[in-house]
């Protein structure tokens, strides 16, 4: 069984995003006032064969864990696409 | 003679900068491609700049699982020397051979400009010729070179004097760092002071054609360092 998965991966929070802060700025500039706390990340799908969607999950956890994710300054979250 | 073995990654592109920096220091100096598994009896292994698998998902992030890696962590574990420059040093902290990691400068721009630097710890295989507290001028060019740790391994590396090299305030006193780095940190080294990585360049800067020779004695300190068993990677 093949599952899609979707990985986001965030700053950590507390951590200073150079990225989010740029562009709030622009936001700003463009005239969204209502826009704040904007934080820039990373998404990642990939196909998981696995057994069932708790093991795809826990299979892309490892793959966050060793690749996606830097466990120093970053959090990521998994979602598993139940077809 | 040192024998140094200079790892290229696809990107780097420092690789010629390191192995002549080697070679001008009298050191056997060659290129180890990231496929090879063997370092070749090195006692000195060097991760030079650039841009490893195109900083493709975070810079060094790649590059840590490339086979020449297994090596790397195997020469160093034994006591081999390991230089890592720039990205070099992104490869050591991805690969858990540095604790912590480089991330996007603060002010978002890759800078590329020489800054002043101070030498803070000597005992290293790559600082032994340099004074405590010794002032120098190196080149930095990088765009994800503001180090970042949690609390208590800040506290470590200071405890332990592990901060091999910090950025100083320019001479106007303007700038005090040139991208957000935690406690102005430009070096870090292990325990031993076997395995070193630094953002700046000497590479860059050890011979007076390229405007600086500040950056010779971290090759030439590297040159006069006895391995206790040489050329311990077969």
């Amino acid at each position: 069984m093949s599952y899609r998965v979707h990985v986001r991966v965030m700053p950590r929070a507390g951590l200073l995003d150079p990225q989010g802060q740029a562009v709030e700025h622009a936001l700003g500039t463009l005239g969204f006032e209502e826009a704040g706390a904007v934080r820039v990340g990373r998404a990642i799908e990939l196909n998981v064969r696995a057994s069932s969607p708790a093991d795809a999950e826990a299979r892309a956890r490892r793959m966050c864990d060793r690749l996606f994710a830097n466990p120093v300054t970053e959090d990521y979250t998994v979602q598993v696409e139940v077809a | 003679m040192q024998r140094v073995a200079v790892v290229r990654f696809p990107g780097s592109n420092c690789d010629f900068d390191s192995l002549r920096a080697a070679a001008h220091v009298g050191a056997e100096a060659y290129f180890v491609w990231h496929r090879d598994t063997d370092l070749r009896g090195a006692d000195v292994v060097v991760l030079p700049g650039g841009f490893s698998y195109g900083d493709y998902l975070r810079a060094g992030a790649i590059a840590r699982f490339s086979p020449v890696m297994q090596a790397v962590q195997r020469h160093a574990g034994d006591g081999g020397a390991v230089f890592g420059i720039c990205n070099g040093f992104q490869i050591l902290c991805e690969a858990g051979l540095l604790p912590g990691a480089l991330v996007r400068n603060a002010g978002l721009h890759f800078v590329s400009k020489p800054v002043d630097l101070r030498v803070e710890r000597t005992d290293t295989v790559f600082t032994s010729e340099y004074a405590a507290g010794e002032r120098v001028r190196l080149p930095v060019s990088h765009g994800e070179g503001r180090y970042v740790a949690d609390e208590a391994t800040l506290a470590l590396l200071e405890g332990e004097g592990r901060v091999v090299l910090r950025y100083l305030p320019d001479a106007m006193g303007v700038e005090p760092n040139p991208n957000g780095s935690t406690r102005d940190i430009a070096g870090i080294c292990n325990p031993a002071g076997t395995v070193v990585g630094i953002m700046p360049h000497p590479d860059r800067a050890w011979v007076a054609n390229l405007g600086s020779t500040d950056g010779l004695r971290f090759f030439t300190s590297m040159a006069a360092w006895q391995p206790a068993t040489p050329g311990r990677s077969q």
